[in-house]
């Protein structure tokens, strides 16, 4: 075990990948040569070591580099491909979409896609709406890809171990205000399993959904709450899809009661799906309404004043538990 | 290795293959106009199949082809099996990709026709992946791309030739000049009539042919894969032929000027071809009957074939979208 931060965990990912499996390689604006000298960016150094082989710059070409990857892991290969901001995923998204979530469907099962797309995401840097807009709800809505969202040091690692040797196309959400934050990393080849959500705060009132940056709102929610003597249960999703509902459900089951946060918009956002999937399955084990918290269906802005209206905080989702309790 | 030589015996495999491909997509038409339960849309490239033939014929198996809408011909002449490929384009269990890919998102992995896209202008970045993995793993394959003049006009091409070009990627890019994008002449949608022109702008050799043809192109293929094979990096090469029905079996040509129409027919490749080969005495006319005759036993085989076997079970729709299965 070492401290670590985020970004450097991503790096140990990508390192480790890349020592075990040769056919493991890297693509993406700036992957190799980076206008950032920073050792927290998460492919720093990995073109010293691996070098010009594995190590690919690419120009800006979104289409070109989804589409090396598609291709290249239909013939055997395991690419790892960075897209640079999320909402530059549009330009990708036939690749991703038409290709990398089809391709295999459409074959009969005779190919498989097992590429990684990493994708930089956020909001809260003044970067405004082309560079800051959280997407995750259009990937988990295409069949055939999944989709993970760390949230600590230590699943920035483990989540995308397992997306670059699962056999399948994963997209890996990594939200750039968490690339400084430190924690403890083995430094050891490990994985954590894709479709499993884990318990962060066990608790007995009211269950909280979050992913990514949305966790640490969440958590700044719980002490308010524990002030007004309610027990929140928080759950880190960690993947999208698969979607562990096992784990949803028996948090939902227990508390009788959900919340769902995060920094995408709210109206059809992911948090949609998990209050329809809870509504459907644990409708009856409800004691109040499911409660979505996430920004208001507008482009992200610019000025930090703005920008604070966009990014839901603790305060909203004190707010949706009261709600949700009655209080 | 090919022989740049063309033997006797060469010349009647490619007259052979490209008498099959004519059969195999005219008895789609004919099933099509029997109001057959052919599903979706049957898009033949039916006056195009010298490009189709004489690229194919000058690859070495290793080598990768990633196609489009307009298919078949690229699949028969690269040997497709002709019974599980009709059972495909009927949607059935017993296809090439057990009733899910139809006629237009074919996929042959074993025979090295890899992927099939029928988003117009996707198969070049894909073929992007496909090269890489030859070049990463010092394989010594090219992968041929198949797309159309209409095609050239998406940007996605523009980023496939432009990192090919500077990765020296060994893909071969084929654009298949039918003359038409759905109903547009290439003056409406590209800025210059002779597409290879932009291969100079990324740096690698451009060079048209006539696409009907068909040692022509097979000649002008060997030379431009050489190279690619070689380590150059990519080539394009633009074959002029003809769409002589239409984009798809839908499609009621109300457009097309009859007269250019019958022009075309009279250079249609496979009657320059047996005309050629008569003149040349390297076939009679009983042969080619024998190889006409053989090619429709063949494909009334292959829909016997497909006819016979049954529809995919209902519960296989919900099979194959991931390796590993999970409920959603």
């Amino acid at each position: 075990m070492s401290q670590k931060t985020f970004g450097n965990a991503i790096n140990d990912a990508l390192s480790t990948a890349m020592d075990m499996d040769d056919t493991v390689f890297i693509a993406g604006e700036g992957v190799g040569v980076s206008i950032h000298l920073d050792s927290n960016m998460p492919t720093y150094g990995l073109l010293d070591k691996f070098g010009r082989r594995r190590v690919k710059d690419t120009p800006v070409s979104e289409a070109a580099i989804a589409g090396l990857a598609v291709g290249a892991s239909c013939m055997g290969l395991r690419p790892v491909v960075e897209i640079m901001f999320f909402p530059f995923i549009t330009l990708a998204s036939d690749m991703l979409v038409n290709h990398a979530g089809k391709l295999r469907y459409m074959s009969g099962g005779k190919s498989s896609f097992p590429l990684t797309v990493r994708v930089k995401a956020g909001v809260g840097f003044g970067a405004g709406s082309q560079h800051s807009h959280n997407l995750e709800a259009w990937i988990a809505h295409s069949p055939g890809l999944k989709i993970v969202w760390p949230a600590t040091v230590e699943d920035a690692k483990g989540l995308l171990l397992s997306a670059i040797f699962d056999p399948d196309p994963v997209i890996v959400v990594e939200d750039m205000m968490l690339y400084r934050m430190k924690g403890e990393l083995p430094d050891r080849d490990f994985r954590t399993p894709l479709g499993k959500a884990r318990v962060a705060v066990p608790g007995t009132d009211c269950t909280v959904i979050a992913y990514g940056m949305a966790l640490y709102t969440a958590m700044k929610a719980l002490e308010p709450l524990i002030e007004k003597g309610i027990s929140c249960e928080v759950i880190d999703l960690r993947s999208l899809v698969p979607l562990d509902k096992t784990c949803i459900l028996e948090s939902v089951r227990k508390t009788g009661r959900l919340v769902v946060v995060h920094e995408a918009n709210r109206f059809c956002g992911f948090g949609a799906e998990l209050a329809a999937m809870v509504a459907e399955e644990a409708f009856h084990d409800l004691k109040g309404p499911v409660k979505r918290v996430g920004a208001p269906q507008i482009p992200v802005p610019v000025a930090s004043s703005l920008e604070k209206v966009f990014i839901p905080g603790p305060e909203d989702v004190v707010r949706a538990v009261l709600e949700t309790m009655n209080k | 290795m090919k022989e740049k030589q063309i033997t006797p015996d060469f010349q009647v495999s490619l007259f052979t293959r490209m008498v099959l491909i004519r059969k195999f997509e005219e008895k789609i038409v004919a099933l099509c106009r029997e109001s057959y339960q052919l599903p979706g849309m049957q898009i033949l490239a039916n006056g195009q199949e010298a490009v189709a033939t004489g690229v194919v014929s000058a690859l070495e198996p290793e080598d990768i082809i990633v196609s489009n809408h307009r298919s078949h011909g690229h699949l028969l002449a690269r040997g497709a099996d002709l019974n599980s490929l009709m059972a495909e384009i009927m949607a059935k269990a017993d296809g090439v990709n057990c009733g899910k890919a139809g006629t237009l998102h074919l996929s042959m992995p074993e025979i090295n026709a890899l992927m099939t896209s029928t988003v117009v202008g996707a198969g070049p970045p894909l073929a992007v992946g496909a090269a890489f993995a030859q070049q990463y793993q010092a394989l010594n394959g090219v992968t041929v791309v198949f797309f159309g003049d209409g095609a050239a006009a998406e940007g996605s091409v523009h980023e496939a030739m432009n990192l090919s070009g500077i990765w020296k990627l060994p893909i071969l890019f084929v654009c298949e000049n039918n003359g038409w994008a759905g109903a547009q002449r290439p003056e409406e949608h590209s800025a210059v009539r002779q597409i290879h022109k932009r291969a100079q702008g990324y740096d690698m050799p451009g060079q048209s042919v006539d696409g009907n043809d068909v040692e022509a192109v097979y000649h002008l293929s060997l030379e431009l894969l050489e190279y690619c094979r070689s380590g150059k990096g990519p080539a394009f090469m633009e074959t002029l032929t003809y769409r002589m029905r239409g984009h798809g079996e839908q499609d009621h040509q109300h457009y097309v000027n009859p007269e250019e129409l019958e022009a075309w027919a009279l250079k249609c490749p496979i009657i320059r071809y047996r005309r050629a080969l008569l003149n040349a005495g390297i076939l009679d006319k009983a042969q080619i009957q024998s190889i006409e005759q053989d090619a429709e036993a063949r494909v009334a085989a292959a829909v016997a074939f497909g006819d016979a076997g049954p529809y995919p079970e209902s519960d296989t729709a919900l099979t194959d979208v991931f390796v590993q299965a999970f409920n959603a």
